[in-house]
């Protein structure tokens, strides 16, 4: 058995696949993470302050996107952009490079929408959660809103953000897999190829499910670290 | 909006529905007994019971669902034992019981972590008080810490219930046609990408509200319960 096991992962090669996909995994994961988190700043803070109209568009949006499954908003974005993104290709002449690149955009952009929604409550819950009182006291010296904004409420905000973030993290990680349903090269796709050609899927989803596994560990605990160096001084509060 | 699409895609997407509540109710009435089950174990002072189910609910916790339904449906059946054992070839051969399969197991152990938190959320002095009453484990666990655990856990739960609904979709993957699945089909169907997606989100939305008020009603119910007998007990002494 442990003779199948060498001969399909490491003499064929799989085992190599597997982790090249779950590199890819985790890039998918990070850029797409960094897109939402960055894009749902300014919309918490939009919605933080209740701007008339825009706050209403992004409670539909947060809403719809938090209340379908991730599989529907990657359909979405995938057979919807299909069209006019082979249109603006073959306009300005780059055909073959939008062909091969197209999943990868199109995948980032749907695990970036998907995290974005969830950021973007967790921000909001972060900038009501400061305390009044410190935004008071900077009124007071006269602090312009940008300085109070940018050296007081943010950085407060994002102290209180970091639990909600991880939990954001963890479920996007895990959201990049359904990305491999419309074609992406990342490792759950890998695992399907590799369980397709060889005929063994127990051993290679297995495989797979371990490297999701040692992903989400491993970020949990870097989570861990991280919470402990953003509350050093407020220990105990 | 084109409504002629909407009036053809509309019964696709009931069938899809009652796939999709099947599995949801399911996930909901057989995931919350098992879930509590394992929270139980994993707050037990036996050892070897308690990393059993910590082991359990960090695996599936840790991993995709998409993942957990793939080892399932198509890696399991790979052994030969589950294959001669008809009736785990029952629950893993067909491609809706699989679906049930993952999504029990895979909502177990997060209804797991919400119910262990509330176990030990609760107060040291009621659970002494009952031991010194000479109430037995079963009765403390039933008539004590199940009452109060659930009213604690139930907030929580609401989520994990619009959880389940959502994550019944990857039932699509292997080819059960729930909601996503005919969804996916319509689409590429009609080419209508942006309408079947705006009636197939008003239909998850629908059971995510329906799911929601029904424990926020449930919720009330538990508490109004609570309000009643302290009325009762004050209206019994008289002050």
């Amino acid at each position: 058995m442990f003779e199948t096991i060498w001969l399909l992962v490491v003499e064929q090669g799989w085992g190599l696949a597997l982790l090249r996909g779950a590199f890819v995994t985790i890039c998918i994961g990070l850029v797409g993470m960094m897109i939402g988190l960055i894009a749902a700043v300014p919309f918490a803070i939009a919605r933080w302050q209740r701007v008339p109209v825009l706050s209403q568009m992004i409670d539909v949006y947060s809403i719809v996107v938090r209340g379908v499954p991730g599989l529907l908003v990657i359909y979405l974005l995938f057979f919807g952009s299909v069209d006019w993104v082979q249109k603006i290709a073959v306009a300005f002449g780059y055909r073959d490079t939008a062909e091969s690149a197209y999943p990868s955009i199109i995948g980032i952009l749907a695990i970036a929408t998907i995290s974005c929604a969830y950021s973007i409550e967790v921000m909001r819950g972060a900038l009501e959660a400061v305390p009044n009182g410190l935004l008071e006291a900077a009124k007071s010296l006269a602090l312009p809103r940008s300085v109070a904004f940018f050296r007081i409420t943010l950085p407060l905000a994002l102290r209180l953000a970091l639990g909600g973030i991880n939990n954001v993290w963890q479920m996007t990680i895990k959201d990049t897999s359904l990305v491999s349903i419309v074609g992406m090269q990342e490792l759950m796709r890998m695992a399907a190829i590799a369980a397709g050609i060889t005929r063994s899927p127990l051993l290679f989803y297995c495989i797979a499910a371990s490297l999701f596994f040692a992903m989400t560990a491993v970020s949990q605990t870097l989570f861990g670290l991280a919470e402990r160096h953003i509350n050093r001084g407020f220990s105990g509060g | 909006m084109d409504f002629t699409i909407i009036a053809y895609a509309i019964p696709f997407l009931l069938t899809g529905a009652k796939t999709t509540l099947l599995i949801s109710v399911f996930g909901v009435g057989l995931g919350l007994p098992f879930g509590i089950l394992v929270a139980l174990a994993r707050t037990s002072r036996n050892r070897l019971v308690c990393t059993a189910a910590d082991a359990y609910c960090a695996v599936f916790r840790g991993t995709p669902m998409l993942v957990q339904i793939f080892v399932i449906y198509y890696g399991l059946g790979q052994v030969g034992f589950f294959r001669s054992n008809p009736v785990i070839w029952w629950l893993i051969g067909d491609g809706l019981h699989a679906a049930i399969l993952a999504v029990l197991l895979n909502t177990g152990a997060y209804t797991a972590e919400i119910f262990r938190t509330a176990f030990l959320s609760l107060p040291r002095g009621l659970i002494e008080a009952a031991e010194a009453c000479g109430m037995s484990p079963w009765i403390i666990l039933r008539r004590i810490k199940f009452p109060l655990a659930l009213r604690q856990a139930l907030p929580s739960y609401s989520s994990e219930v619009a959880i389940i609904v959502k994550e019944s979709s990857l039932a699509s993957t292997i080819a059960v046609l729930e909601i996503t699945g005919w969804a996916k089909r319509l689409m590429s169907e009609t080419f209508a990408i942006m309408d079947i997606f705006i009636i197939t989100s008003v239909f998850y939305l629908t059971l995510n509200v329906v799911g929601l008020t029904a424990l926020k009603l449930l919720e009330r119910q538990l508490w109004f319960e609570r309000r009643s007998t302290r009325r009762k007990a004050t209206s019994l002494c008289p002050s």
